[in-house]
């Protein structure tokens, strides 16, 4: 698993480097077309990669989580991806959630359950966009449904930041990445191998990293697409043999007619 | 008609009890088990009854849906967004209703077409058409209400850019636009009546559909000879010849309708409608939903306003005056060897106005929605009028079972002109 991981990874790293040497001849503003990436999720029986997307989970939390926001998921939600009852609550229990009123009318903080919903960086918006350099980071429960080329854009986001091509001038505070549309993005790269610490013996490179949290991202998109897909499969066989025997019972009934 | 009960076939007590009073189960032995069916229908008469069954998923998952959907511009797209996640089945629900729309307009489509090529618009059917046209149009209201809900960015813009259309009226245009708002801009009071009339109008369809099948079973149905049934020996009891036809059409339709809800459900629709509704950001590039798309390129093919909102209406308005402008006695496409080049013609235009609707209006574009307007209004109101008058339609066949009946011998006569697809 960890070779296809790898292999996908780097076929995803050269095509980047393709594309990005070819997007130096675009024209700001135009959007690069990302590398299609054969994802665990894709195709009739897709599944999520549970290792990858727990390894992703850490990520959003180690990195993505200081700036972004997941309102729309609850810890509850990370037993899906094999966590136990006992860790979802561990790791609920790690943030601080204000409760309340009180019966003295006071709020109140106590420790998260699982049934909270992911805890905000930021208190609102106008608190995001000051400590951002007035940018706002968007939320990223529906992210990878959110943006055209979905999963694949959101690899070729994370792994596309390059130097700007020469005789280009970044805006204050801006990084130049190859996929953003305009290239000039308001978002810093924020992965750095070995940046999230990894146990289980996977190497934490940036594209394990990009890979990881891109499975997580789809994962909390899409959180049904297991059930989704399975039971695709079984109406689809269902409706093929009901269509056939229609079509049998069709012929035998107008042999008589024609 | 007169006092006392009504006269029943039905042998079963209860049954006949009930039918002597309220004779429904005549009316439906008359209309779908007895109703004579021309013989020779293609597989493009299946669509008829597969819009029924589209619209008949549409409002069961529309009512499940609306359960759980809370219409206010702060909690809708979190409130489908719940529907996705924690409502049991919720997501199937959504899929399907998004899908569903799609699927509805794919159908619908197909069964217009089918009508324009063998002519089933023409004497006596007019009404009938009109009553379709009426269906297609209520259809685009709701499915421009329905794709407002969700609240994303191209609920937003879709809602302001189309509302917007109707400041080009002169002299109230303002007025009217803020009277559709229901404010000063597209906001909660615009939300709650979309979401108000996205579910009143489905039912209104309803109503247009049983007029537009009551209006059917008076005239009968067309069929791809064109030519109305002689007698008997041209027809066939709808059940259960044509009840099996439409079931095995069914079970490949819902195949294909599967593969999206299942494999692929956010194929048809646009990723920015993932991003919550921000009156303040406006996406690059606002595109409708591919259904309506050739209509949006003839809107913005004209650089005036007012003109692109009328030609976009009138694209539609013009199908109500159809049956009158198509000057040829004869329906079907098949003895109209010029007609039917121009069918295709039609055809290929529409789907490169879809093309271009899809596409930013710049360049090359622009240049083909306006030739593709122009064309679209031409065989309207040009083309079909002179070629009924200077067409020399082919000899008809004398009757339906004529050119079918000899095939189910096995000999193939040279009067025969029906395709082998027709029989089967």
């Amino acid at each position: 698993m960890v070779n296809v991981l790898r292999r996908s990874a780097l076929a995803g790293l050269a095509l980047a480097c393709g594309i990005g040497i070819g997007a130096a001849a675009h024209a700001a503003g135009e959007a690069v077309e990302p590398p299609a990436i054969d994802w665990s999720f894709n195709g009739l029986f897709g599944t999520f990669d549970r290792a990858a997307t727990q390894r992703g989970f850490h990520v959003y939390k180690q990195v993505c989580s200081s700036c972004h926001s997941m309102d729309l998921i609850a810890y509850r939600n990370l037993a899906q991806l094999g966590f136990s009852e006992d860790e979802v609550a561990a790791i609920a229990a790690e943030y601080r959630i204000t409760d309340g009123p009180d019966e003295n009318g006071e709020m109140f903080q106590r420790p998260g359950i699982p049934a909270d919903r992911f805890v905000a960086p930021f208190p609102n918006e106008e608190s995001a966009r000051l400590a951002n350099n007035g940018a706002l980071p968007p939320d990223l429960s529906v992210m990878a449904k959110a943006r055209a080329g979905g999963p694949d854009y959101l690899y070729a986001f994370l792994t596309g930041y390059v130097d700007p091509p020469d005789g280009t001038e970044l805006m204050p505070g801006m990084s130049w990445n190859t996929y953003y549309p305009g290239h000039q993005v308001a978002m810093p790269n924020l992965l750095f191998p070995n940046g999230v610490p990894y146990t289980d013996g996977t190497e934490a490179s940036v594209h394990q990293q990009a890979y990881d949290v891109t499975n997580f991202l789809m994962f909390t998109a899409e959180p049904s697409l297991e059930e989704r897909k399975e039971m695709g499969v079984k109406v689809i066989l269902f409706l093929i043999v009901f269509t056939a025997l229609m079509y049998a019972v069709k012929r035998k009934l107008w042999a008589d007619v024609h | 008609m007169g006092h006392g009960l009504a006269n029943s076939s039905f042998k079963n007590p209860v049954i006949r009890w009930m039918d002597q009073r309220l004779p429904l189960f005549t009316l439906m032995h008359k209309e779908y088990a007895a109703y004579p069916t021309p013989r020779n229908f293609n597989y493009f008469w299946n669509f008829g009854a597969l819009a029924m069954v589209v619209l008949m998923v549409m409002i069961v998952t529309g009512i499940f849906l609306s359960m759980h959907y809370t219409a206010h511009v702060d909690y809708a797209f979190d409130s489908v967004e719940r529907i996705m996640r924690d409502v049991n089945y919720g997501w199937l629900m959504r899929y399907l209703h998004m899908n569903g729309a799609s699927m509805f307009f794919i159908v619908v489509y197909i069964h217009i077409f089918r009508g324009l090529y063998y002519g089933s618009y023409k004497q006596p059917r007019e009404l009938l058409w009109i009553l379709g046209v009426i269906i297609l149009f209520l259809m685009m209201a709701t499915a421009f209400m329905g794709y407002v809900l969700p609240w994303g960015q191209m609920s937003f813009w879709g809602a302001t850019v189309i509302t917007n259309l109707f400041s080009a009226v002169p002299v109230f245009g303002d007025q009217i636009v803020m009277w559709l708002w229901g404010g000063f801009s597209v906001d909660n009071p615009t939300l709650n009546r979309f979401f108000s009339l996205h579910y009143l109008l489905p039912f209104v369809i309803i109503g247009v559909v049983f007029l537009h099948v009551a209006a059917l079973h008076i005239t009968g149905s067309n069929n791809p000879l064109g030519i109305d049934p002689k007698g008997p020996q041209d027809t066939l009891p709808f059940h259960p010849y044509y009840t099996i036809k439409d079931t095995f059409g069914l079970g490949v339709f819902l195949i294909f309708f599967s593969l999206f809800v299942f494999f692929a459900p956010n194929y048809l629709g646009h990723p920015d409608n993932y991003i919550p509704a921000d009156p303040l950001v406006t996406p690059a590039h606002i595109v409708p939903e591919w259904y309506f798309l050739p209509f949006y390129a003839i809107l913005r093919a004209v650089p005036d306003k007012l003109l692109g909102v009328v030609l976009m209406f009138g694209s539609i308005a013009v199908l109500f005056i159809l049956p009158w402008l198509d000057t040829s006695k004869v329906r079907s496409a098949r003895f109209r060897p010029i007609y039917k080049i121009f069918f295709w013609v039609f055809v290929f235009v529409c789907l490169m106005l879809g093309y271009c609707g899809a596409k930013p209006a710049e360049g090359i574009y622009v240049v083909l929605s306006r030739l593709g307007t122009v064309y679209y209004f031409a065989h309207f109101l040009i083309l079909l009028p002179l070629l009924g008058k200077l067409e020399r339609p082919l000899p008809l066949p004398t009757s339906i079972s004529e050119p079918v009946l000899p095939r189910g011998g096995g000999a193939i006569t040279a009067g025969a002109t029906a395709k082998p697809m027709d029989k089967a």
